[in-house]
């Protein structure tokens, strides 16, 4: 019998003769973490290794773990299999996974954007046999727009809300999205304030990067001095008393879902801006076709038509289960890691 | 175009009512006299024909995107709707289009008598000139409506700001039959005139649902009772010989029931009347879905006519020998309503009178709402003696009172996505309910869908079982593993040979998901046909 350099099992993505899993959904002996956001790198495995940059992070969200870093392209050996990590582009410490095993390569993309966000090392094409690839926007209705101009379109949509004395609430997700707005707001137009998440997020990640100081809203911040200025919050804060006790203010989403018109209506959001951390149709094509493979497997997303589709292009393109839930789970799900105190009135 | 494109993005992004007011309000003063009628047109679902259908559209559109037709129709499935779909896929180019809003639509208007080329290189011209939002517009002008959560009346209110006309008069001026590609702004708005007064219906006053409990709303001897009948609002206008019909959805329904033809030559001119359009087969009242085999029929046959004949159920009385006597109380209207129907009952038997009720206890209106189900209406209304007709949906002087539903906890079976603000969710469900086979084994069979009653958050988590406990795919639509129970509402029941299960449901709606039961606890066929009364 064959056995495939990586396999799905219940567990994970799963390298038998390393006796290794990558992205593991259940406790495990020894896992390669691709990026710290929470449904890839979970808790209770015995063993972590993941990029250097990323240790920080999963450290602030797993507590004392057991974990080895590595350098990009830094090739380490277990039991005759070599794997190196290579950037991903997704946010700050994100991987792909490379793995070969006499001469065969595959390649797990954990998630990835092909864009430089200008914080995160940038994606590098790294090419394989087999390419184990997300597909949260796999369709041809997503196609984003350069950051450049969602970034202008936010800061102007801020402006224009103080110009009419509201405070501007902008929600995501607080690894990595919140940071990549956080980079790039004008601080000339007013202050940023953040919620709790977001701020000890940012903390754990500034001695890696710059980011325009930011203000922890606590019980002592006064509703009047928000005014004008802009919050920084998780999706999950939305409709919340924290939120409410803001008034008068406008709340913006920055999330690929916002694309689609319902996906803003429903969240009863005024502005959406569409800006990902995942790759559009585009890019997802784009980045298969330069690694070269041959085999592609699609993990998550829209994987089952973007599988077909990929299978009319003349691949060998497949779908496998796994508990990844890319930029859903970022928008949908609670993630208060603290309760946040609530503003004052006066 | 681009003004119009942009207020369609503000009214989409906004869910508060004074923004969308405002916006509409700013628009309405900017724009040009043809943008504004057109705008009002479309607002008030009055698009022109569509000149191209959505299969063509489709095509055209997915040779753009260059996409195989399968992925479109995926992506369609996802989006949720056709002209944001078109929209989305089709590449952005660095053209523009300074075209205005009314060119557009005379455009769209004459494509319909152009050749299939010439309406694919317009429209493939076109999308490739417009932005993605502007492309999304101008799709829309040509499938359908925007639901954009702008009612008539909130457009009527910011025209009526920006115009400093009233706004009830507004309304009226904007009902009935005008042509947006032929009335001018000046005709439509400003002129104080009657030349199409004939088929002009006045606006409905509506009911809202009682709140809090009955005993608060006074004397009960202030107040008149009636059933509250299951059929079609309507409005019939007698003038000048003629009978209009229209319906709550402002549409002319005259020639669908040649039942009230007569009315013309027994009811005096200058007759207004508000009343409910009834199947009446049997010589009784009929549930709406017979009414159904009407609606929606442009010929009637005569077997059908035979089958289900309609009666028009009168509730009030809206214009009398050519005033306008909406401001009368309603007890004096009831009077004039009730003399004339004494006048004419003899001489037709299509026209009732919905009965007024006089009752000295809150007590016996609440007997009263018992008696629905054996009266077949659906609860009561009560209308306040002194209450003049006002305009569209307004607390205090009118309250409808129905009757509680009919409940049943049913099984859910298929799931389909939802649209709109319901987009790439599952929420669209169909409810099966179990009944022996031949062979006397257990089955759960399909009774009716329902897409509403839960909350985003329950929707959300609902969504999320039915990605995980896909059986089949079948286009847009998945079976699911029978697991989850719903409690199912519905106020109405009859046999019907069209639904699988042999009963049809009136208004079926989700009450509660019962996490509490297992499918075995849901109920049966048998028990629904038990409700049959």
């Amino acid at each position: 019998m064959k056995i495939p350099l990586l396999a799905f099992n219940d567990k994970g993505i799963y390298c038998q003769q390393a006796d290794v899993y990558l992205d593991p959904w259940r406790p495990v002996k020894n896992a390669i973490i691709t990026h710290g956001h929470s449904d890839h790198a979970r808790w209770g495995h015995q063993n972590y290794i993941t990029h250097h940059t990323n240790i920080p992070i999963i450290r602030h969200r797993l507590g004392e773990i057991n974990v080895t870093g590595k350098e990009w392209g830094e090739t380490f050996v277990i039991n005759n299999v070599k794997f190196s990590l290579h950037p991903a582009g997704h946010i700050i410490g994100s991987s792909q996974i490379r793995v070969e095993h006499k001469g065969e390569v595959w390649v797990f993309t954990g998630d990835y954007k092909t864009e430089d966000d200008g914080i995160s090392t940038p994606y590098e094409v790294v090419k394989c046999d087999t390419f184990i690839t997300e597909c949260t926007f796999g369709l041809p209705a997503f196609n984003w727009t350069p950051q450049a101009e969602v970034i202008s379109e936010i800061n102007n949509w801020w402006a224009e809300n103080k110009a009419e004395g509201r405070t501007s609430i902008l929600f995501g997700y607080s690894l990595g999205k919140a940071q990549r707005l956080l980079k790039y707001l004008d601080t000339d137009i007013g202050k940023i304030y953040t919620h709790g998440a977001i701020e000890n997020m940012t903390n754990v990640l500034r001695p890696m990067v710059y980011f325009p100081p930011t203000e922890l809203i606590t019980r002592e911040t006064k509703r009047e001095a928000l005014l004008g200025n802009i919050v920084l919050a998780p999706p999950s804060a939305h409709g919340s008393i924290w939120i409410r006790k803001m008034t008068p203010f406008v709340t913006g989403a920055a999330s690929g879902w916002m694309a689609f018109r319902g996906a803003r209506r429903r969240r009863a959001i005024d502005k959406g801006f569409v800006l990902s951390d995942h790759c559009d149709w585009h890019s997802l094509l784009e980045s298969i076709k330069a690694t070269g493979a041959e085999r592609v497997i699609c993990t998550h997303g829209y994987t089952d038509i973007f599988a077909k589709y990929l299978r009319e292009l003349g691949y060998d393109a497949r779908t496998e289960k796994t508990q990844y839930e890319g930029e859903t789970a970022e928008m949908e799900k609670a993630e208060l890691d603290q309760e946040a105190p609530i503003v004052s009135e006066n | 175009m681009k003004n119009f494109a942009q207020l369609i993005k503000t009214l989409d992004s906004s869910n508060k009512t004074n923004v969308k007011v405002d916006a509409l309000t700013t628009y309405f003063k900017n724009a040009s006299p043809e943008d504004k009628v057109w705008t009002i047109a479309i607002l008030s679902h009055r698009r022109p024909p569509r000149p191209v259908n959505t299969t063509l559209l489709r095509l055209w559109a997915n040779e753009l995107a260059n996409i195989p037709l399968w992925l479109f129709e995926e992506s369609y499935h996802i989006v949720g709707d056709l002209a944001e779909t078109i929209a989305l896929i089709i590449p952005t180019t660095n053209e523009h289009s300074d075209k205005s809003l009314t060119e557009f639509l005379q455009e769209i208007i004459s494509l319909k008598r152009k050749t299939d080329s010439e309406k694919k290189e317009y429209l493939q011209q076109n999308w490739m000139a417009l932005n993605y939002y502007e492309r999304f517009v101008f799709t829309k002008l040509i499938t359908g409506s925007f639901r954009i959560g702008v009612s008539q009346k909130l457009m009527t209110r910011a025209l009526s700001k920006a115009e400093n006309v009233d706004e009830d008069a507004l309304a009226y001026k904007l009902m009935g039959n005008w042509n947006p590609n032929t009335i001018t702004f000046q005709e439509l708005i400003l002129d104080e005139k009657s030349s199409d007064y004939l088929s002009k219906p006045y606006p409905f006053y509506l009911a809202y649902p009682i709140e809090g409990e009955i005993e608060d709303l006074g004397n009960p001897e202030d107040w008149s009772i009636e059933h509250k009948w299951d059929g079609i609002r309507s409005q019939t206008i007698i003038r000048d010989n003629e009978i209009y019909v229209w319906s709550r959805g402002e549409e002319l329904v005259s020639d669908k029931y040649p039942e009230f033809q007569s009315f013309a030559e027994i009811i005096p001119n200058g007759t207004v009347i508000d009343a409910e359009i009834l199947a009446f087969p049997d010589n009784q009242i009929g549930t709406f879905n017979d009414l159904q085999a009407r609606i929606g029929r442009k010929t009637i046959s005569a077997n059908l006519l035979e089958k289900v004949p309609v009666i028009l159920k009168a509730y009030d009385i809206l214009e009398w020998e050519g005033k306008d006597i909406r401001n009368l109380p309603y007890i004096e209207r009831r009077k004039l309503l009730e003399d004339l129907y004494n006048e004419i009952k003899d001489l037709t038997t299509s026209f009732r009178l919905s009965e007024r009720i006089s009752l000295t206890s809150w007590e016996d209106v609440t007997k009263e709402r018992e008696r629905a189900r054996e009266m077949r209406s659906e609860g009561l209304m009560l209308k306040r003696n002194t209450s003049p007709y006002q305009v569209g949906r307004k607390k205090g002087d009118w309250w409808k009172w129905k009757i509680e539903p009919l409940v049943i906890d049913a099984v859910l079976t298929y799931a389909m996505r939802g649209h709109g603000r319901r987009s790439n969710l599952f929420t669209d469900y169909t409810f099966a309910l179990w009944q022996n086979n031949e062979n006397g084994e257990k089955e759960l069979v399909t009774f009716a869908k329902a897409y509403s009653g839960l909350t985003d958050a329950e929707f959300r988590k609902v969504d999320d079982f039915i990605k995980k406990n896909t059986l089949e795919r079948f286009g847009p639509v998945r079976s699911v593993t029978p697991k989850l129970v719903f409690e199912i509402g519905f106020e109405g029941i009859s046999l019907s040979k069209r639904h699988k299960s042999g009963i049809a449901t009136r208004f079926p709606r989700i009450l509660r998901w019962r996490q509490d039961k297992k499918i075995e606890e849901a109920n049966s066929i048998e028990d629904l046909k038990n409700m049959i009364s």
